[in-house]
């Protein structure tokens, strides 16, 4: 059980910040991700075993960030369960696990979140030949489900709102309960709608079987946590990412940026370090930004290389002037 | 006390000092990083609403809306229940398959050879999830299921039976009524009974074998059968060499019951594993997990040392 290892590392670790966590990835020379073991579009390793994905990317710009340099970065691939103690014992640096934020796991976890990088809610998936519509037509039904997730805590809050009942099929590996699905043995499969699409496009033998149902039933802002305490690292963990989302606003591209790095605007000359000191500011070189979007990409990069192709919608993840939530504050 | 003993017993406290240290420094430096992390820390969390519902449960009535303690409780009945019924059932199974390796069918000893040889030489978790996708990929689904007797159905939702005050039916998606056995808890049960009856094979083999060939000849010269003398004869003194490994084994079983998570049956590991991760109580979890095991496992070992006593020659 990897969970001992970790808290035995919590027991003899160094007592608290011997050394920042900027300078211990300085001194290794890399930047130790969190992520999934293996989720379409958010992080998952592609056939050369290139870890890709939404998620990936903001450990990328960390990377980039930090070194200049986007591939200084190893991956720990990791189960819903594992993800806490695995960033709590300092095994990684940043979690980019689509992590839901939520009160209690950001008070009492002794992690924060950076800010939010996917907006997603809960629904459900059935295969089409039980013919059901509507999740309140579920009553009765056997659910997988992964377990130690907001998920799992939404699906017994909804079945007890709407006075329906349920048999729980849990199971953590997402291949093992994706098999209890495809076989059969659960009537629904419940996760972020972000997952139900990756899998049913990545996963299904024949997506066309499989229907999502049209509730949402939760909120899930997804975001990159950091450990509590070093609030240095968490600022450029946290820059890093809106980086990518302010210069999809600015209308920077990992094609286009070499181009801009002579503009007049303002804006654009702070964003790529031609003026200011922002890089400084945050401890980093002060072409942070300009590194990070010439190779990882803009977020709707990143959204239409990853996600796009297995069918998402940007929807609630526009920028806030096209109507949607992705919104980053002032970089100035 | 002479000069020896006396530095001895030295080194023996400064050995026991050592270690009272290092169990200190670990402890204390745990707790402040817990503090400093902000992490929160005791066991006021088991009396929390838990939140998340639970598959099955054999004796205790569990709902979302009970508490973490509960659903704990859940998951250590589930976890006897099973260790229960598989170290009888794996008793038996093992102790028909070492007496058939012993039999003077070759086919019968052939067969019995290959089983325990196959068995004990593949990972039981490979077995499990062998067992599990046997039972969810080859039976039906409900609305087709397989009704051996009346009443009686074969589903990939598990084995449904009636009861002397219910019947099974068919209610939208699965059936209502009756007992039903689900397909993690008879992949589970499965799996630890046919690897532990492998190992309890050789074991009840191994104790016979230890009998010497002359007990054998004395029962038939006063002429009892083959059958008689292994039960009045041989099987009193391999008794004694069969009982302590057999401790060994039902340990074995229960704690290889813990490998339930991977096949998403709620035993104590799964439920407090989930318990864990919602309210980031690692320690107090993991620390649950071992107290439960260890108090299962001295039970064990002191009934089969009692056992053990009662069987001896006096």
């Amino acid at each position: 059980m990897r969970v001992v290892v970790w808290l035995l590392a919590l027991a003899a670790a160094v007592p608290a910040w011997a050394q920042s966590t900027l300078d211990a990835v300085r001194s290794k020379g890399f930047v130790q991700c969190g992520v999934n073991t293996g989720l379409a579009g958010f992080s998952q390793p592609d056939s050369k075993g290139v870890w890709r994905g939404l998620d990936v990317d903001v450990c990328r710009a960390v990377a980039a960030a930090v070194f200049g340099d986007a591939t200084r970065v190893r991956y720990t691939p990791l189960t819903a369960q594992q993800r806490f103690t695995a960033l709590q014992s300092g095994e990684i640096d940043v979690l980019a696990r689509n992590t839901t934020w939520t009160i209690s796991r950001d008070t009492s976890l002794g992690l924060n979140f950076v800010g939010v990088n996917y907006y997603d809610g809960q629904g459900f998936m059935v295969p089409r030949k039980l013919g059901v519509k509507s999740a309140k037509q579920l009553s009765g039904a056997t659910v997988c489900v992964q377990p130690g997730t907001t998920t799992e805590l939404n699906l017994a809050d909804y079945f007890r709102a709407n006075k329906m009942t349920f048999k729980p099929v849990v199971i953590e590996k997402l291949e093992e309960v994706l098999n209890a699905y495809f076989a059969g043995r659960c009537d629904v499969f419940t996760t972020d709608h972000s997952g139900l699409i990756a899998v049913r496009s990545s996963r299904a033998p024949n997506p066309a079987d499989h229907v999502i149902l049209p509730e949402i039933i939760s909120k899930e802002p997804l975001g990159p946590a950091v450990r509590h305490g070093d609030d240095r690292w968490y600022d450029i963990v946290k820059w890093a990412m809106f980086a990518m989302m302010e210069a999809e606003e600015l209308g920077l591209t990992s094609k286009n940026i070499d181009e801009h790095m002579k503009s007049p605007n303002p804006s654009i000359q702070r964003f790529v370090g031609a003026s200011g000191d922002i890089g400084k500011m945050l401890g980093v070189d002060n072409r942070w930004a300009y590194n990070i979007v010439r190779q990882v990409g803009n977020y709707g990069e990143s959204f239409d290389a990853n996600l796009t192709p297995l069918g998402f919608e940007r929807g609630l993840n526009r920028q806030w002037n096209q109507g949607g939530l992705i919104y980053a504050p002032p970089i100035r | 006390m002479n000069a020896r003993t006396l530095k001895r017993i030295a080194i023996q406290a400064a050995a026991l000092a050592a270690a009272a240290l290092v169990v200190w420094f670990l402890a204390h430096n745990t707790l402040a990083n817990l503090e400093a992390r902000r992490i929160a820390s005791g066991f006021g969390f088991l009396q929390r609403e838990a939140g998340f519902e639970i598959g099955e449960s054999f004796f205790l009535r569990y709902s979302a809306s009970d508490t973490y303690l509960r659903a704990l409780a859940v998951g250590v009945t589930n976890t006897l229940g099973v260790a229960a019924i598989g170290i009888v059932l794996a008793t038996v199974l093992g102790a028909a398959i070492g007496l058939a390796r012993l039999s003077a069918n070759l086919l019968l000893r052939s067969v019995a050879g290959a089983y325990v040889e196959f068995v004990r030489n593949t990972p039981l978790l490979v077995q499990l999830f062998f067992w599990y996708a046997l039972i969810t990929e080859i039976l039906p689904h409900p609305r087709a299921a397989l009704e051996p007797l009346p009443g009686v159905f074969l589903s990939n939702r598990g084995f449904v039976f009636p009861t002397l005050t219910s019947t099974p039916v068919l209610e939208g998606f699965n059936f209502a009524g009756g007992m039903a056995l689900s397909p993690e808890f008879a992949a589970l049960l499965l799996g630890l009974v046919v690897y532990t009856a492998a190992f309890i094979a050789e074991i009840v083999r191994a104790g016979v074998l230890s009998v010497s060939r002359a007990q054998w000849d004395a029962g038939h010269a006063i002429g009892l059968t083959r059958r008689q003398a292994l039960r009045y004869v041989v099987m009193p003194q391999a008794l004694r060499v069969i009982v302590p490994p057999m401790a060994s084994q039902y340990l074995n079983l229960t704690k290889n019951s813990s490998l339930a998570v991977a096949i998403g049956f709620p035993d104590l590991v799964s439920i407090a594993n989930t318990t864990i991760n919602q309210t980031g109580q690692a320690i107090e979890g993991v620390a649950i997990i071992m107290a439960v095991y260890l108090t299962i496992s001295l039970s064990i070992s002191a009934f089969m040392n009692w056992y053990n006593a009662r069987i001896m020659l006096k």
